[in-house]
């Protein structure tokens, strides 16, 4: 399974693993997309850090959700972008979406603070 | 500075998108030669998967047509490597090249494509290269220069 979803109702966390590519892609959208759509989470947390390679087409993932979310009021956060995923989301100018921890996520939603993640 | 090839391979592959990871594969264990960081294979992998990807998608959209991909080592006086890669479809071609290479634009917003493909691997490599004909096709060349470690 490319994704792992946990769902607590607010938040939707998507742990994809392996290679984020064009042929990849559609499977990863679809699961993640279900889940948005039976949930409507309020907040959905991408986490890169058990992906393998990443190119162009992760920003897409990453960009898709956000109208995603934006349309039913959540936010979206990316967690565990490290090294070569990083990169490539720091040059699609995306780098203000990047959380050092999903558990930052978790504690902020917790406490009720809806501002924009840091 | 004298040029010479210490090693190449050609290969072609049908435009199958199970192919770009095929693709960026073969090239990034062809490079393996040179012992590359870690940081320079992914460089190389990521800007051979926006290029197959955009013949995938963009030179081939509603057929599947042959996409060729042609890497060298070469050589400057001993010293310096670079990796050269071509990567060229006989597909749909690209009218306005630089409007093509954008950053952010696309042809194909429904697919969710970023338009950074070209951003990618003018970022990551050291040189890029786009000839294109509308209806003959379109070829990337790439270089990227690689110093061999002791």
């Amino acid at each position: 399974m490319p994704v792992r979803l946990t769902n607590t109702g607010d938040c939707v966390m998507a742990a994809i693993s392996g290679d984020v590519d064009h042929h990849s892609l559609p499977r990863i959208r679809a699961e993640i997309d279900a889940v948005i759509d039976h949930s409507a989470p309020k907040w959905l947390v991408l986490d890169f850090s058990a992906v393998t390679f990443m190119d162009s087409s992760g920003i897409g993932l990453i960009l898709g959700r956000m109208r995603l979310l934006e349309g039913i009021g959540g936010k979206i956060a990316v967690t565990g972008a490290v090294g070569y995923p990083e990169r490539i989301i720091k040059l699609a100018g995306l780098g203000s979406l990047l959380q050092k921890t999903p558990g930052a996520i978790a504690g902020r939603q917790k406490e009720g603070v809806t501002s924009e993640t840091a | 500075m004298k040029q010479r090839e210490l090693n190449r391979f050609r290969l072609t592959i049908p435009s199958r998108s199970q192919n770009e990871s095929f693709a960026r594969t073969a090239v990034s264990a062809f490079a393996a030669r040179l012992d590359p960081t870690l940081d320079e294979l992914s460089d190389i992998k990521a800007a051979v998967s926006e290029a197959v990807t955009n013949s995938i998608v963009h030179g081939y959209p509603d057929t599947i047509g042959e996409i060729e991909i042609i890497c060298r080592i070469l050589t400057y006086d001993g010293a310096e490597c670079i990796l050269y890669i071509r990567i060229r479809d006989k597909g749909v071609g690209i009218s306005d090249i630089p409007l093509a290479m954008t950053p952010m634009y696309t042809s194909a917003p429904e697919g969710e494509r970023a338009g950074l493909g070209f951003a990618v691997m003018q970022s990551f490599m050291d040189g890029v290269k786009v000839r294109s004909a509308a209806g003959k096709g379109t070829s990337v060349t790439m270089t990227k220069k690689l110093t061999p470690r002791d």
